[in-house]
């Protein structure tokens, strides 16, 4: 290993303070310590001591992602291949489902770190790893036939006017992964929903039923997918967010690991039980509901990408709330309003993307109430504390 | 039902700022941090609480065509709608003039904060178009728009302290120096208009 140590200092003496290339350090520094640990250390100041930087941190979700990527890549290829031939093998299924989404990734990393780079050596920063989740999320949510051009235009707007405006990872203020889907849904609509686009070239095989469980319903039109079915994930969706199992183990892994939030993921899916909970006792009130409000209320947390954005988009620790009653929340009315978009909006079948925007854009307003809270409880006990003591003085 | 239909569409699918922008001038000049916002906000809710009932009562016996016809059947030809707009901004600037004594009142230093954009609520787009929107909406009782006057303020609330609390959150952002100030506000804005389209369409 020493000789490639070597080899990247040689290299790096270019980029060195004062030579020719300074300018593009930040580029060749991000090379760098991606391969190597940097080991600068803080010089002034006070600073945590901790082994988990943000490299880390970034790492562990996208391991958390690999279960639900990989099975996304085995039910892209066997919705597709099921249609059409009585058997499928998993190798088949697999490579076809690997055939779409792996272009997708590489346009998604490519285009978004090209920005990043571009901005990092602009501006004069080091380039930094949120990207990382960024990049592999967006293809992740995207519908399986998107082309990529979208893909690229969608990453765009949401690295350039999302994050690198606001000043890079950390700054911005809605979750970049789902800016992008958001711009690419108003954008192109009839590629992001329908019955079309769910399942890989439906419109080219007759008989191609690729409706998404949400839309059927919307549609009025019973569910015939078992709820096992449902929880495994072998239903037409987007590419990653169909197994609730394999976003389970992704949670796991965060939970297990505090990179993610239980708070929120906790107080998520309470949120979206009790307002589905309200809607299936809609009839018992004697209001008469429709396909979607009497869908039984554990079946809504299982189907669409309700609990892959709860567990990977709601926890972004940049755009969540940031205090600990802030989370609980914040956490309860993305799960709250994700199944009232569902059930209300006709226009958009899925309602979580658009819930978690919606709190992002309030999650600062949480916290600023919640810290307000925590000033005005303090100042009491240290008036009443002091008028304690000069009574008893 | 139908009040609370049309408070919840008032305050989030026909948000002032996320559907119509409407009021952009204030929102944007005082959302620096969330205790103005706050102040402007419920001066926002109370003129248009109380403004766009008065308006439509107005409307409804005074400039609406035939409206005259309480005095006397002979009237049942006159329009005066012509006159609304004129009216409208009187009322609205009376309003305007009693809120900012009372602030200048009861709490002085929201008074100092607010500056110029207190009286200037009497020109806030906002505040005109609820009143123009009612007219428009043709309501049947005065109910009504009290419940639309009071959720289009609420939703004007929701939108400037949120903006507010987002612009106090990036104080510490590394915005690039040609966005910094309202630059960044208006990309803001926009992109919490994203979040309001959870909204849009929405059949109550």
């Amino acid at each position: 290993m020493e000789w490639i140590r070597q080899k990247l200092d040689k290299f790096k003496e270019p980029f060195n303070k004062g030579n020719k290339l300074e300018k593009y350090a930040p580029a060749i520094n991000a090379l760098d310590t991606f391969l190597y640990t940097p080991n600068h250390t803080t010089q002034k100041g006070a600073h945590v001591r901790d082994a988990v930087d943000l490299k880390r941190t970034m790492i562990t979700v996208v391991l958390a992602l690999v279960p639900a990527l990989i099975f996304g890549m085995w039910n892209g290829g066997y919705q597709y291949l099921s249609q059409i031939q009585t058997e499928v093998t998993f190798w088949e299924a697999f490579g076809h489902g690997a055939l779409k989404i792996l272009p997708m990734i590489a346009v998604s990393y490519g285009v978004g770190l090209g920005i990043e780079f571009a901005f990092a050596i602009f501006r004069g920063h080091e380039v930094n790893e949120g990207y990382l989740v960024t990049g592999l999320l967006i293809p992740m949510i995207m519908p399986i036939d998107i082309p990529l051009w979208m893909v690229a235009l969608s990453v765009v707007f949401a690295v350039v006017i999302g994050k690198e405006a606001f000043g890079g990872t950390g700054m911005n203020i809605l979750n970049p992964a789902l800016t992008a889907r958001a711009f690419a849904f108003f954008a192109y609509p009839t590629y992001m929903s329908g019955n079309q686009v769910w399942v890989s070239e439906a419109s080219k095989v007759d008989g191609v039923s690729g409706e998404t469980i949400l839309g059927s319903l919307a549609a009025g039109n019973p569910v015939d997918y078992s709820a096992m079915d449902m929880f495994s994930g072998i239903i037409p969706g987007s590419f990653a967010e169909t197994s609730t199992i394999c976003i389970l183990a992704g949670a796991l892994l965060l939970v297990l690991t505090k990179v993610g939030s239980w708070r929120i993921i906790l107080s998520a899916f309470i949120g979206a039980s009790i307002m589905a909970l309200i809607f299936n006792a809609l009839p018992s009130m004697g209001i008469e509901g429709n396909e979607l409000t009497n869908f039984p209320w554990y079946q809504h947390l299982i189907i669409g990408g309700l609990s892959f954005g709860i567990v990977f988009m709601a926890t972004d620790p940049v755009s969540a709330a940031q205090t600990m009653k802030g989370k609980w929340i914040y956490g309860f009315l993305i799960g709250f309003f994700a199944v009232m978009i569902r059930v209300f909006n006709p226009a958009y079948p899925e309602g979580i993307m658009l819930a978690i925007l919606l709190m992002n854009v309030f999650a600062p307003v949480i916290d600023h109430y919640v810290i307000d809270g925590n000033i005005k409880r303090r100042k009491k006990r240290v008036s009443s504390a002091t008028a304690q003591i000069k009574t008893a003085v | 039902m139908d009040y609370i239909n049309l408070f919840v569409r008032s305050i989030f699918i026909e948000n002032m700022i996320f559907a119509y922008f409407l009021g952009m001038c204030s929102y944007l000049a005082v959302s620096k941090t969330v205790k103005t916002a706050v102040g402007l906000g419920a001066a926002v809710i109370f003129v248009l609480a109380i403004t766009v009932p008065i308006n439509f009562l107005l409307d409804q016996y005074l400039l609406k065509p035939g409206a005259l016809q309480w005095l006397s059947p002979e009237y049942v030809d006159i329009d005066l709608s012509f006159l609304s707009f004129i009216m409208f901004i009187a009322v609205i600037a009376s309003m305007v003039q009693l809120v900012e004594m009372v602030v200048e009142k009861f709490a002085p230093a929201l008074y100092g904060a607010l500056g110029i954009f207190l009286p200037l609520i009497a020109v806030n787009c906002a505040i005109l178009g609820g009143s123009l929107f009612m007219q428009q909406k043709s309501f049947s009782a005065v109910s009504e728009a009290v419940t639309y006057g009071l959720g289009s303020g609420i939703g004007w609330f929701l939108a400037i302290i949120a903006i507010a609390a987002i612009r106090e959150k990036i104080t510490y952002s590394n915005v690039p120096a040609p966005l910094k100030g309202l630059g960044i506000t208006f990309i803001i804005t926009g992109l919490m208009a994203i979040g309001f389209m959870s909204f849009m369409g929405i059949k109550l």
